[in-house]
């Protein structure tokens, strides 16, 4: 995703070759690079010259550590106990970077052992004094959070790499999270099968809603971004309407929850020997799976190529021969496929009751999760790990740290604006260019 | 549907028998019809009355409600008749009586719809209080109008702005928390606009300066108001309501004499601050735009940046100025949530307004009095929606609040179509 439009980036554009004389002028070259006097410098030099580059590694990296600088601040900001400690900084300052370097650690340390490992559960589980089951159940948390983000992150890169913003995510998880339930427990069938026709089921009913739009640019121009959050909207209301219908809701229920699904639809559960509070189900692994079906259909595909050139330039598309309309709608359709799966694998695997929260906002995510993946099949699956981890470690930090989780929504939405941002975080960090070109989002343009 | 296919590649051709405004009459023959035969069979015999005071009590009109079904359906056949016949034009552009057939279309199948559901509505309530309807449109059309004006500020100046969702949310929140804590409403309007501002700086220095996709960008900054917002709610407001989140309501104007005018006059001239800014921006904007030098150098900037570069017109300050003015615009719009419609802010309240307003826009063509008048449309569809809830209607209710977003869906697919928006917008500018 290179373009020839260089972003203006800090000064130094000096020709960045191999082996130069080391420049002063980066940050990194200067102590590591002037040892190594005639010659190559040392691998280490050229490894640290190299990685500070407006490189995607690099760049990702650093707009993690951007956005957990901000969220540091929203936190000593909204903290009142804090904040006072600022109000006699000057008398004593010690006293506030206390509190704040307390406030903060504390927080990032619980988001980080609601996430992976908490390292002191791990040494209890060594003396026995603490089941094992503690010490897996916020890998197993990510994961389960992981699973359906990975689709509905699929899900709007697909449609991203064919030219279209599939805002609709949300929507078309909404459907398949609704036709998922309905195969679930309305159709009596054996175990194995039942699941497998579910999850069919929650595909078709994203595929059905997401072709809608796709039909409508195709046929009438309208713009996908208006058309799929208007029926994001439109299937919300109607799964508040289905789940309290007779036949639906739950049986001596009056609020909102429709039935539950029979056990035979239900995502089967991976670790469910070792604790049953461990709910990663089978659904990360059907995650790995499409991921890797995405990237085939993408990188070997006729499908796949026509998609990409249509996305890249629909006029020279049509001018080839392909049939864009065609293409735009079956882009639609396998988005809002794989967005079904995503809302599926929340209800056969958590939820397993309709309510008219039960997708969260995984579709809205997957949207991060996609521009954050770069809309590349496997960086959406990392991403969706990484925001999996998030929301796992957010809600510990939430109940033990006493941060507000919509503080993971910020943070998300931060790293997503820094990643999209290359020249920005190139220009902070003064990176130097580098020697692939620098990067782009790339596909500025207009309705 | 017809069998064509849509290819862009034949309109160049003039004798195209299926022309845009043929095919909408062909669809307003058809809904006509249909809603003549089934609103007309399942209307009841009682009349269907309309009054134009506030309150149901008063003067009303009234009409059978099976004939008044089947007649209005009718006329929007015969409305569809006329534009299948050619008298719409060519094209959406150039026909004459196209917008007036097109509204005699909209309006008559919407009379149906409203005959039937009026005249089954209980005793009592089978009446439609206009002025009271009409109030409501326009007051829920508000945060279009301020969005939609915001969005076609920026984008006839060459950005696309999607974030209006996130400038009305931190508007909203600016409002009730400055409001709240400095105890003046005018200081809350004022925080409103400081909130749309913010994220329009945001835009406007990662767009222009940073050169990052622009819907991108747009649509991350409302997940990013949407936590930020929220974020700052827990933590600050719902845990001290009372200091932080409980501004009083903008107070009502009313203007000596012309408040007596029937329907219109309590309407216009007996109204508040956001009302009142509503139509002044209009107005403002479309003489603006139209008629100032700035107006012209906008829509240069917009159309074809590089030309206007090289007539000395500074493009990108010219960009900026813009965009913050807009975040302005729809800051204030934001007010309208916590000021106005509701007492307090609360999380995500603004409900996807803002993409209701970007729809506006585009279905007003980028022009404002064509987004007021889109606002207003989509007004209506919610008024209507809260008034056929209060009658006993026997659509249920989460079908009647899908009707906006429906309404939007039918709008820009079917009445818009292709449209064109500015030449650059999208594109960054980028000297040499």
């Amino acid at each position: 995703m290179t373009s020839p439009t260089t972003p203006p980036t800090a000064g130094d554009s000096s020709a960045a070759g191999a082996a130069g004389s080391p420049i002063g002028g980066s940050p990194a070259a200067g102590p590591d690079g002037s040892d190594g006097a005639g010659g190559q410098p040392p691998f280490a030099a050229r490894l640290l010259r190299n990685l500070w580059t407006g490189n995607s590694v690099t760049v990702t990296a650093l707009a993690l550590v951007l956005a957990t600088v901000i969220g540091a601040i929203l936190m000593i900001v909204s903290d009142a106990k804090v904040r006072a400690t600022y109000g006699y900084l000057f008398a004593r300052p010690g006293d506030a970077l206390n509190a704040s370097w307390l406030k903060v650690s504390d927080a990032y340390a619980n988001l980080f052992k609601g996430s992976i490992v908490d390292p002191n559960a791990v040494s209890r589980a060594i003396n026995g004094t603490l089941p094992w089951e503690r010490v897996f159940f916020p890998i197993s948390e990510t994961l389960t959070y992981a699973a359906p983000l990975a689709f509905t992150g699929l899900a709007f890169s697909v449609a991203f790499r064919g030219g279209l913003f599939n805002i609709g995510v949300q929507g078309q998880a909404i459907m398949g999270a609704i036709a998922a339930a309905l195969v679930g427990f309305l159709l009596p069938l054996p175990v194995g099968l039942h699941l497998v026709v579910a999850l069919i089921g929650g595909a078709v009913g994203g595929a059905l809603w997401g072709g809608i739009p796709g039909v409508l640019k195709a046929r009438t121009g309208a713009h996908e971004v208006i058309t799929t959050i208007m029926l994001n909207y439109v299937a919300l209301f109607f799964l508040s309407w289905l789940i309290i219908q007779q036949g639906i809701q739950m049986v001596g229920r009056s609020d909102a929850i429709s039935r539950a699904v029979d056990g035979n639809a239900e995502l089967p559960r991976l670790l469910a020997s070792v604790g049953p509070s461990l709910r990663v189900h089978l659904g990360i692994v059907v995650a790995v799976l499409a991921t890797w079906g995405v990237a085939w259909l993408l990188r070997r595909s006729t499908f796949g190529f026509e998609l990409q050139a249509v996305g890249l330039n629909p006029a020279a598309a049509r001018t080839a021969g392909m049939r864009v309309e065609t293409t735009y709608v079956t882009t639609m359709v396998v988005a809002g496929a794989l967005a079904g799966l995503g809302g599926s694998m929340i209800l056969l695997g958590t939820a397993l009751s309709l309510t008219t929260a039960v997708v969260g906002s995984v579709g809205f995510d997957g949207l991060l999760v996609g521009l954050l993946g770069r809309a590349k099949p496997w960086g959406v699956l990392v991403s969706a790990l990484f925001f999996g981890a998030l929301q796992a470690g957010g809600n510990r930090m939430q109940s033990f740290s006493g941060i507000s989780l919509e503080l993971v929504g910020v943070l998300q939405a931060l790293i997503v604006v820094f990643v999209a941002a290359p020249a920005l975080v190139s220009t902070i960090f003064r990176l130097r260019p580098s020697a692939g070109g620098d990067l782009q989002t790339g596909m500025a343009r207009g309705w | 549907m017809t069998s064509m296919t849509a290819d862009e590649l034949v309109v160049a051709e003039p004798a195209r028998f299926w022309s845009r405004p043929r095919k909408v009459g062909a669809g307003f023959v058809a809904a006509g019809v249909i809603a003549a035969a089934l609103f007309g069979s399942l209307a009841t015999d009682r009349p269907a009355r309309l009054t134009l005071a506030e309150t149901t009590a008063g003067a009303a009109v009234g009409i059978n409600g099976t004939v008044g079904a089947i007649v209005f359906g009718l006329l929007a056949a015969l409305a569809g008749g006329a534009l299948l016949a050619g008298v719409g034009g060519p094209t959406v552009h150039r026909g004459r009586w196209f917008g007036a057939l097109l509204g005699a279309g909209i309006v008559g199948i919407v009379l149906s719809f409203l005959c039937w559901q009026i005249s089954q509505a209980p005793e009592g309530l089978n009446v439609m209080p206009l002025g009271d309807v009409t109030r409501s449109s326009l007051l829920l059309a508000l945060p279009l109008i301020f969005g939609s004006l915001s969005g076609l500020l920026c984008e006839r100046s060459g950005i696309i702005n999607v974030a209006i969702e996130g400038q009305f949310l931190m508007g909203a929140f600016g409002a009730a928390l400055g409001a709240t804590v400095a105890g003046s409403v005018w200081v809350g309007v004022g925080a409103a606009a400081a909130g749309g501002v913010v994220v329009a700086a945001i835009l406007a220095v990662l767009a222009i300066r940073y050169l990052v996709d622009q819907i991108v960008l747009g649509i991350v900054l409302n997940v990013f108001a949407l936590g930020l917002t929220g974020f700052l709610y827990e933590q600050i407001m719902s845990r001290d309501q009372s200091s932080y989140n409980q501004p009083d309501p903008v107070p009502v104007w009313t203007v000596p004499g012309l408040s007596q005018i029937p329907v219109l006059g309590p309407l216009l001239f007996k109204a508040n601050f956001f009302v009142y800014a509503a139509l002044a921006l209009v107005v403002i904007l479309h003489f603006g735009l139209r008629r100032t030098r700035w107006g012209l150098r906008t829509r240069a900037v917009g159309e074809h940046p590089a030309a206007a570069d090289t007539v000395g017109i500074k493009v990108l300050a010219l960009r900026y100025r813009n965009v913050l003015l807009a975040g302005v615009i729809a800051g204030l719009g934001g007010g309208y949530f916590t000021l106005l419609s509701t007492t307090n802010f609360n999380k995500g309240m603004t409900g996807g307004a803002g993409f209701i307003a970007l729809a506006a826009m585009i279905f007003g063509r980028w022009n404002p009095v064509g987004a007021l008048v889109a606002s207003l449309f989509f007004g209506f569809a919610n008024a209507l929606a809260f008034f056929l809830g209060a009658i006993a209607s026997p659509i249920p209710n989460q079908f009647l609040n899908m009707l906006p977003y429906l309404a939007t869906i039918v709008a820009v697919a079917g009445l818009v179509g292709k449209v064109r928006p500015p030449a650059a917008e999208g594109k960054p500018y980028v000297k040499g």
